[in-house]
């Protein structure tokens, strides 16, 4: 495959901000010191009346956002993962989700390909934790142009929203030209009849690339990408399993309550077949280059390929 | 302030009261003490400050209430309910399936709540961010918030007071209810944040002391308030759980039980006496 441009998502979360910023004039930046991590530093700059940081507080900045969004604004409360969903869980529940107010969180830093900082800022829970809440819209982008159709979609939706955004730069796969994104609409990017990839994030283009290389020894490979984790797309799950009959799901974040876990509730339901999941297993990471991490809990295309051709032999 | 005035508002706060004793009653649940405590300064500010319309309860220049203390919801719907925001009979349904009344606030369907509160610590912070909005956008509303003196030992509490002095927000006034008692005892023995009124002070707020139980105090604590310019303001009433009926008064195991057919008998029949006299 081609050589792709790279780049973080958020990256895009900020650029994306400080482009919309003049198109929606309601549109404010909430930070928790981490303006220069998360990237909203270039809609600081552009629009400063419009960025309020609330420092090292982030219970606290949960709630000045839902204040703001109960006079009609929409605020972007932006930290790492895992102190917006993490720490700040229960305001999230309380003071967003349960009065359904259009708050939209932008959580930075997201999974294990933090890297080098180590366990503590490696979130792996967020999805599980921001997918229990009634009515949280949960979004995972694959890349930069997905990143930022998510931003101007979470902005047009009115209700609660998580975006989760990654620190590693990763490969721009979609064509801005061309990319239309729908929350809760999943994507088909390679079509297969022998088994479903269903993956999210940054593990999408690995799906793809597994994808190439099992279609060189013969296996016929489908692969989705599901941007929305809540609402997931039913209906592209259910299909995906009664016409291959197999799922291997690959997400950046624990094997309990994210992707695979939200794949599972609706193919259990509706057409039970087997599904396997790759991701972070119960397990805790460590320090190290994201590059690394990412190869040594199997977060990668060669982990896929190998797991996709387990599954098929025990099919 | 005006002996008339104080008369109505006297009378009203009385009214308030039996209507938190009937809902509490009618739920079998619920949090008495801490709701009669803040029955005077709800009525202060329903009936005599805030800019609210029943009528149209989410106009957007209307000044907003917060119940940090969300427990004591059973205060802040009988001041609504008074107030004309819903019926007076509908405070009866608090707490039952099907009834928009919620065990603790909820703005999604309760006319006139303009925040859902019930974990302690989180209101005050919705309260700044509607401060802040005003000030964003050049609006002339005012924030009210009331907390808990025991609600004060959450720490959120202090990242929004400091939150709030940083951002200058002297649209936002929070009162706190300092009647003395928590759950498991008084707040002194607990895990006391006493002194309130230097913790405040040291966090950047103007600060101010009532008697809660007294409209010529309430008055003037929210006179002096209007004059504070560049930074918040927080009111520390000293208050009496329970207040008003005589049997709850002072007396922690009357924080979130609900009167038996006999207690809410004489809660009321006190509370009519009071009614008559005051309207004798």
């Amino acid at each position: 495959m081609a050589d792709l441009v790279k780049k973080a998502t958020r990256e895009s979360y900020g650029e994306a901000l400080a482009d919309l910023g003049d198109k929606y004039e309601n549109l404010y930046v909430l930070d928790a010191d981490l303006a220069g991590a998360t990237k909203t530093g270039v809609f600081k700059k552009k629009f400063p009346d419009r960025h309020i940081d609330c420092g090292i507080a982030e219970a606290n900045m949960m709630g000045i956002a839902a204040g703001l969004a109960t006079t009609g604004k929409v605020p972007f409360a932006s930290s790492f993962a895992m102190f917006a969903a993490g720490r700040a869980f229960e305001i999230v529940r309380n003071s967003i989700g349960y009065p359904h107010l259009n708050v939209k969180i932008g959580a930075t830093h997201a999974g294990i390909s933090v890297g080098e900082d180590g366990a503590s800022h490696q979130c792996n829970e967020d999805i599980a934790l921001m997918r229990t809440i009634p009515g949280m819209t949960v979004i995972n982008p694959a890349d930069d142009v997905e990143a930022r159709a998510a931003v101007e979609a979470a902005i047009l939706h009115d209700g609660p929203v998580y975006i989760r955004f990654g620190r590693l730069a990763v490969p721009i796969f979609h064509d801005k030209e061309t990319y239309k994104f729908e929350i809760g609409k999943g994507e088909q990017l390679v079509d297969g009849t022998d088994v479903t990839v269903i993956a999210t994030g940054l593990m999408v283009y690995e799906a793809i690339k597994a994808a190439e290389a099992l279609k060189a020894e013969g296996i016929s490979t489908r692969v989705i990408n599901i941007h929305t984790i809540k609402p997931i797309d039913r209906e592209l799950v259910i299909k995906a399993a009664k016409e291959t009959g197999l799922i291997v799901t690959a997400e950046e974040h624990s094997v309990i309550g994210g992707l695979g876990s939200a794949v599972s509730d609706v193919v259990t339901e509706a057409c039970p077949v087997k599904v396997v999941k790759i991701g972070v297993q119960d397990v805790f990471g460590h320090s190290g280059p994201a590059a690394d991490l990412l190869k040594e809990f199997g977060l990668c295309s060669e982990n896929i390929v190998a797991t996709v051709k387990k599954a098929l032999a025990e099919k | 302030m005006d002996e008339l005035l104080k008369k109505q508002l006297q009378i009203t706060a009385c009214k308030v009261r039996m209507g938190i004793i009937e809902g509490v009653y009618n739920a079998k649940s619920g949090h008495p003490g801490g709701s009669l405590s803040i029955a005077d300064t709800l009525t202060y500010l329903y009936f005599n400050k805030m800019h609210v319309y029943p009528e149209n309860p989410k106009l957007p220049d209307r000044d907003r209430f917060v119940l940090s203390k969300g427990h004591t919801a059973p205060a802040l719907y009988s001041v609504l309910a008074h107030r004309g925001f819903f019926p007076v009979d509908e405070l009866k349904t608090l707490r039952h399936i099907g009834a928009r009344l919620q065990g603790h606030p909820d703005m999604k369907h309760i006319p006139g709540v303009d925040m859902s509160t019930g974990s302690l610590g989180q209101g005050i912070s919705a309260a700044c961010g509607m401060a802040l909005s005003a000030k964003l956008s050049g609006e002339n509303y005012k924030v009210y918030a009331i907390l808990g003196d025991g609600e004060i030992e959450e720490g959120q509490v202090w990242e929004a007071a400091m939150f709030a002095a940083h951002n200058k927000l002297d649209n936002l006034l929070a009162i706190v209810d300092n009647n003395g008692l928590q759950i498991d005892g008084k707040i002194s023995d607990v895990c006391s944040p006493y002194p309130i009124d230097e913790k405040f002070k040291a966090f950047g707020w103007h600060v101010i002391t009532m008697d809660a139980h007294d409209f010529d105090s309430i008055e003037k604590a929210f006179n002096e308030a209007e004059t504070v310019v560049n930074q918040p303001c927080v009111i520390i009433q000293k208050s009496t759980k329970g207040k008003g009926v005589s049997f709850m008064e002072n007396q922690v195991s009357w924080h979130g039980t609900a009167p038996n057919a006999e207690q809410y008998a004489q809660a009321m029949s006190e509370l009519k006496a009071q009614l008559a006299e005051l309207e004798g």
